[in-house]
């Protein structure tokens, strides 16, 4: 009887199987072998550029950075211009936290900016998830500024314009020491806690939850019709995101070991939000090419061009909104698609 | 006596000034087969959206199994058993057939709120959709994107998300509407092939599918009931005649 039932199991699973609408959904959030290439990248990076580690790890907090906006804009499809406002509050965080010697031990910091990022994305998502489109935007680029004058006018805390300078951690595990000119310890902080933020982020990206979301992204008036406790999503999804760009805050006052009001400005909002575009946004990935882009253009275009690299980024992002809306790994899906189909056709 | 799935009670909505529906004292019985007909602008869809709670009332109530819902959000609704389609698609486009049917699902079992596994390993829920997909006659476009299909089709995913959250109620608002008629049966099959017990109300302007369809009819006007019965009555009714005069979809159809 038990076996009968078992191979009436096996016989179902390979009917599911068999069926390549199921097929995709079933194996969609796989493994696959290419998502080890950019961690293998990153560690060659670090054995073989060592000169290059704080350009390493500024990229690799864009990143995270990005990731989190990818959660928030591209699965959710929450437009937002101010998620600074979160990286702010984890960067400001850390850094009070360390500045007047109350809790230094880096790890156990970036949790605390992670929550206190989360709680601002709670408690301002709970007002302005109410609204769309372009008043979203406009109220999310409000918060921002809110934040960045109450950092500049809090000036006897936050330091005011001139920030909180000269920041010093206790060693990682009590063991591994910050060192500024060589920043080793850093680098491999940073990169093992995007590495557990991006896990943390996928796993969410491929759940129910996050199905829920694109749901929402793609049809905001049928979710409500399906019975989903929209707004809740949103908020929960909202406020997920806030504690990671908080994380990336953290890391970022970290790294440099200093704070200031340009953790909280319109530029740093708008610079992730060009990463996202730049590599695409709503496939995980984007983040990572985005990025790698944006620094990279910005490094050597501004080595060539001093005073004028940003006009090659301006033409690069014109090019994308005209002929990749998706972004680079879009325009790289869409060859590959061709490519196949090609293949197939003859 | 009959028990009566949803009922209205002197429900009534103001736009500002404007009276979009009012005084309607409704009833839809377990397993109805019921149409809701009336010239344009005469508030059916506010009616409907009156039911399921994307609009509050301005006055009366609506019961649900006797039970009061009138100050109910939408998404709770959902969840005591009123489903619906819309007049123009909303559908996530983006999606996969099979998908657009699995977040309908997931959201009925009250799994998608769940973070930690992947949505692909309820296989439970794909089964189902699958199964679903098949009463359907649409198994073989499962796997292709709404977007890809063409609009009857896309007709068909509207009525297969409805009817994935198992609704007691089900309102259809014109199902057949902007399909062409070569294609119009295979809605209306799906729709014939309905579990008997669902309540159903159908808003419609094609009189072919009224007829077929529906046991009993509404008309509305102005806002208003207007006239009720089944649908001889109804096509008897001199008085409706005159509302639908110079259009006569009665009459082209059953003259």
């Amino acid at each position: 009887m038990s076996v009968a039932a078992s191979s009436s199991g096996d016989a179902s699973l390979a009917a599911r199987l068999d069926n390549p609408a199921a097929r995709v959904l079933m194996r969609r959030h796989r493994v696959r072998w290419w998502e080890a290439l950019p961690w293998i990248a990153a560690l060659i990076f670090f054995f073989a550029f060592p000169d290059y580690l704080s350009f390493g790890n500024e990229l690799l907090v864009v990143i995270l950075f990005a990731v989190s906006l990818d959660l928030a804009l591209g699965y959710a499809g929450i437009i937002t211009l101010g998620h600074a406002a979160f990286f702010g509050t984890g960067a400001y965080t850390v850094g009070m936290l360390a500045f007047y010697g109350v809790w230094s031990e880096p790890i156990t910091t970036l949790a605390v900016a992670a929550l206190a990022a989360g709680a601002v994305g709670l408690l301002s998502g709970l007002v302005l998830l109410r609204t769309s489109g372009l008043t979203l935007l406009m109220l999310t680029l409000c918060t921002q500024a809110l934040l960045e004058e109450a950092a500049n006018m809090g000036h006897d805390w936050t330091g005011g314009f001139d920030g909180l300078l000269s920041l010093s951690f206790s060693p990682v595990f009590g063991l591994f020491e910050f060192n500024p000119l060589y920043p080793t310890t850093q680098y491999l902080l940073t990169l093992g806690v995007l590495f557990v933020c991006f896990v943390f982020v996928r796993t969410l990206v491929y759940s129910p939850f996050g199905q829920s979301l694109t749901g929402i992204r793609e049809n905001l008036l049928r979710m409500h019709a399906v019975g989903s406790p929209v707004r809740r999503r949103l908020v929960v999804c909202y406020a997920i995101s806030a504690a990671i760009a908080g994380v990336a805050g953290g890391l970022w006052a970290q790294n440099n070991a200093y704070v200031n009001l340009s953790a909280l400005d319109l530029d740093r909002a708008a610079t992730v939000l060009i990463v996202l575009i730049l590599g695409g946004y709503g496939r995980l990935y984007g983040a990572f090419i985005g990025a790698v882009v944006y620094m990279a253009l910005e490094h050597f275009l501004a080595q060539i061009y001093p005073t004028a690299w940003q006009l090659g980024l301006g033409l690069l992002l014109v090019l994308i909104a005209l002929f990749a809306r998706n972004g680079i790994l879009g325009l790289g899906d869409a060859l590959w698609q061709r490519y196949r189909s090609k293949r197939a056709a003859p | 006596m009959t028990e009566f799935r949803l009922e209205t009670q002197a429900l009534g909505r103001q736009f500002g000034a404007l009276i979009a529906v009012a005084d309607i004292d409704f009833r839809l019985a377990a397993g109805a087969r019921h149409a809701l007909i009336g010239p344009n602008g005469a508030g059916k869809t506010t009616f409907i959206n009156l039911l399921t709670g994307v609009l509050r009332p301005s006055r009366g109530r609506v019961l649900l199994g006797g039970r009061d819902i009138t100050g109910l959000p939408q998404a709770e609704r959902v969840k005591l058993g009123i489903a619906r389609t819309f007049q123009i698609n909303r559908l996530f486009r983006g999606l996969s057939v099979l998908e657009n049917v699995c977040i309908a699902m997931t959201e009925r079992l009250g799994a998608a709120g769940a973070m930690f596994y992947p949505a692909g390993r309820r296989t439970d829920v794909i089964d189902e959709a699958m199964a679903l997909l098949q009463t359907l006659k649409l198994a073989d476009a499962a796997r292709h994107r709404v977007s890809e299909l063409p609009y009857g089709r896309q007709r068909l995913v509207e009525l297969a998300i409805a009817i994935a959250l198992s609704p007691t109620v089900l309102l259809l608002d014109e199902p057949a509407a902007g399909v062409p008629s070569a294609e119009s049966h295979i809605i209306l099959d799906a729709i014939e092939r309905l579990p008997a017990d669902i309540a159903v109300l159908i808003i419609e302007h094609d009189m072919d599918v009224v007829f077929r369809f529906a046991k009993r009819v509404t008309v509305m006007v102005g806002g208003r009931l207007f006239a009720e019965g089944t649908p001889r009555e109804i096509e008897a009714n001199a008085q409706v005649r005159e509302v639908y005069l110079g259009q006569s979809p009665m009459r082209a159809a059953h003259g």
